[in-house]
């Protein structure tokens, strides 16, 4: 086993993935918090540590537009972007994913305007969540780097790009200890991007207008290809677990099996979550975590057989305005068919922090059987 | 090089497709890419000349072509072309390959025009084609900021009080000048060879080049064999002056020993029909010509 750990943050580690990976091209403009991945992947193409042609874009509608053609050019892609960057992407995101290009992008979780503000929340990466592209969310800097890696084959397999998510800030500047695998192990796990068709192999139409008479076919298949992508998850995280000795699961259960009370959330908050889990352990609650990491596709039939009898509090860090929050209505969906006690919370919009007493509030009203239909809002003031 | 010549080229974009009798944007993108015997890869904005030709299961074009949004063509191609120099370099790629971006007039002097702003400005070695009709045909003639002066449009239609559309065109030609890019052009289809030889300078520079063709249509209110002909009106009013601009040299390519009146050109359309016997419109849009030209007349001096 491999065992190079380097101190970097959840940007760099990004970064440093994408240097193994060698992409192809990378076409980036720049935003907070997602800079210090598009500097630290600058520096590797200046002093030659990656063959890439770079394209500094003047938006990031054309980041994800040069990324299309790029990716239907034959070649391996890769970009990365926060908040109104992702939404500038908006339009292209799904002709990527209608294109069944295989394009591998960091997302550094922000909120969206307005009001303006650079901190974390999940409302980016949410609003793009119905759009065909398979998402992955990261605790912290190992599992960044991790992902990305992972998130490369699964695209090329799947013929679907994937987004892989960290926390603004909180992840992406934090720096931690992350275990690097040796170029050559990346180089090998990841292979040659070699796709059957491309604009420079073939006389193909990549963009055709579609009518009634075909379109609903086509999109059934790319339907067909991102249920698909479930299996081809795990697969691949099977190959990866080879070589660092991590499970990559759709999700990771800590302390669940057992027990009562459940808090489900995603991102770095799961590490808070964690560790008052072991605390509150402790003094014999049995309480556990749900964190789900792969968000689209959802897997709810494995969600439902692990929550199936618990008492449920969902932490969403984004809100759908007018219906139920995002993780919220996944996980309410898994469980329809079972009287599950459920409970939605949302916390941590525009950075709000998340502590450790905020979340004891939360199980110790799932300990004393509180439950709402409306939505509770964590370390909001009154 | 005859244009006989030209036209027993190998097509590159065939018939089957469905624009409309008389459409100037076929012709136009048949004898530009018969500028170049190397292979080429083409984009396309969303718009008549990728609706018409790519109806699936069905594509008229020879060669490999990709349709991404209606602003993004220029940015697609900078993709493309950067594909291929990775694949290059790295071994994976031998042959020559030359890269295309088409867009309407709507897709380059409005929506799209950041994106051929920038794909010109990072100095990709591409060649983008604006086939001009001068509003948003495809949905139906809209003004757009290539539409003519007094114009009448679904959007900026002749009324009671209004006379059409009310200001003079976006200079989109010159907005390209001064990226100080390798090459651009403005161009008509009815000078088919002075097309064909723009279109070949332009593949053959190295980095961006750009060519405005204006391409007549028939929501002009024009019969569907009038496009040359309306063409030639506009190059001998100086309408639509064809010159060139090779590293910031100027060259007119054709200039009339004397000048058509513009009434000439505006009274074979239905869309200035309001305005032929408005005197005050008609000398204010010949005023606009006439400075215009003399400007493009002294920027070929400086060149000298």
């Amino acid at each position: 086993m491999n065992k190079n750990k380097i101190a970097l943050t959840g940007a760099q580690a990004a970064a440093e993935a994408m240097r193994q990976i060698n992409p192809d091209v990378v076409p980036a403009y720049p935003i907070t918090p997602q800079t210090q991945i598009v500097e630290s992947f600058a520096h590797f193409v200046a002093d030659g540590k990656v063959e890439t042609e770079m394209i500094r874009v003047e938006s990031e509608h054309s980041a994800m537009s040069a990324a299309v053609g790029a990716s239907a050019a034959g070649a391996r892609v890769m970009t990365a972007s926060s908040s109104q960057g992702i939404l500038l992407m908006l339009e292209i995101l799904p002709i990527a994913s209608g294109l069944r290009l295989p394009i591998v992008m960091n997302v550094v979780n922000r909120a969206i305007s307005a009001p303006i503000n650079i901190h974390c929340d999940h409302s980016d990466s949410m609003a793009c969540r119905d759009l065909g592209w398979v998402q992955i969310y990261s605790e912290d800097n190992q599992e960044v780097y991790d992902n990305t890696i992972l998130a490369q084959k699964l695209a090329e397999k799947t013929e679907l790009p994937v987004m892989v998510m960290q926390d603004g800030f909180i992840t992406s500047h934090c720096v931690e200890e992350v275990e690097i695998l040796d170029d050559e192990k990346v180089k090998r796990f990841v292979g040659e991007y070699n796709p059957e068709t491309s604009l420079l192999k073939n006389n193909a139409t990549f963009g055709a207008l579609q009518l009634p008479d075909y379109n609903f076919e086509t999109k059934k298949q790319q339907s067909d290809a991102i249920e698909r992508a479930k299996i081809e998850f795990l697969k691949t995280g099977k190959e990866l677990s080879k070589l660092t000795g991590r499970e990559y699961n759709y999700f990771e259960s800590y302390k669940l099996k057992d027990a009562n009370y459940v808090v489900v959330s995603m991102n770095s908050s799961a590490g808070t979550v964690k560790s008052l889990i072991d605390k509150l352990r402790k003094k014999g609650k049995k309480v556990g975590l749900l964190k789900p990491v792969l968000f689209r596709p959802f897997p709810y039939s494995e969600i439902k057989a692990a929550l199936k009898g618990k008492k449920i509090a969902v932490l969403d860090r984004s809100e759908s305005f007018g219906a139920n929050p995002p993780l919220f209505a996944e996980i309410k969906n898994s469980l329809f068919d079972i009287n599950a006690k459920i409970q939605s919370y949302v916390y941590g919009i525009g950075g709000r922090e998340l502590l450790e007493k905020d979340i004891e509030n939360v199980f110790e009203n799932l300990m004393k059987n509180k439950f709402e239909e409306k939505t509770r809002y964590v370390g909001l003031r009154e | 090089m005859s244009f006989k010549e030209i036209a027993s080229k190998e097509k590159r974009i065939v018939s089957g497709h469905r624009l409309c009798p008389g459409c100037a944007a076929i012709p136009i993108v048949r004898i530009i890419l018969a500028g170049t015997d190397k292979e080429v890869v083409a984009s396309c904005a969303t718009g008549c000349l990728e609706v018409a030709t790519t109806i699936y299961p069905y594509s008229s074009w020879n060669i490999p072509f990709i349709h991404n949004a209606f602003e993004n063509s220029a940015a697609t191609i900078s993709g493309i072309e950067s594909a291929y120099n990775a694949l290059r370099k790295k071994g994976k790629i031998k042959k020559d390959v030359k890269f295309i971006a088409f867009g309407g007039d709507g897709g380059s002097y409005d929506i799209g025009l950041q994106a051929l702003s920038g794909a010109a400005e990072r100095g990709h070695d591409f060649v983008y084609v604006c086939y001009n009709n001068e509003g948003y045909m495809n949905t139906g003639h809209q003004r757009s900021s290539a539409t003519p002066y007094g114009a009448h449009t679904t959007t900026s239609p002749s009324g009671k009080f209004k006379k059409g559309n009310e200001t003079f065109r976006k200079d989109l030609t010159e907005i390209m000048v001064a990226h100080g890019i390798p090459y651009v052009a403005q161009a008509s289809l009815s000078h088919p060879l002075d097309l064909y030889m723009k279109a070949k300078k332009a593949f053959d520079a190295k980095g961006p080049a750009f060519i405005n063709v204006l391409a007549p249509c028939a929501q002009w209110g024009i019969k569907s064999d009038e496009a040359v002909e309306i063409s030639e009106k506009a190059v001998k009013s100086c309408f639509w002056p064809i010159y060139e601009v090779e590293k910031g040299k100027y060259k007119i390519n054709y200039k009339p020993d004397e000048k058509l009146p513009v009434i000439d050109f505006m009274k074979a359309q239905a869309r200035f029909k309001h305005l032929l016997e408005d005197k005050d419109a008609i000398e204010k849009i010949q005023k606009h010509i006439d400075e215009k030209w003399k400007h493009l007349i002294e920027l070929e001096k400086i060149g000298e």
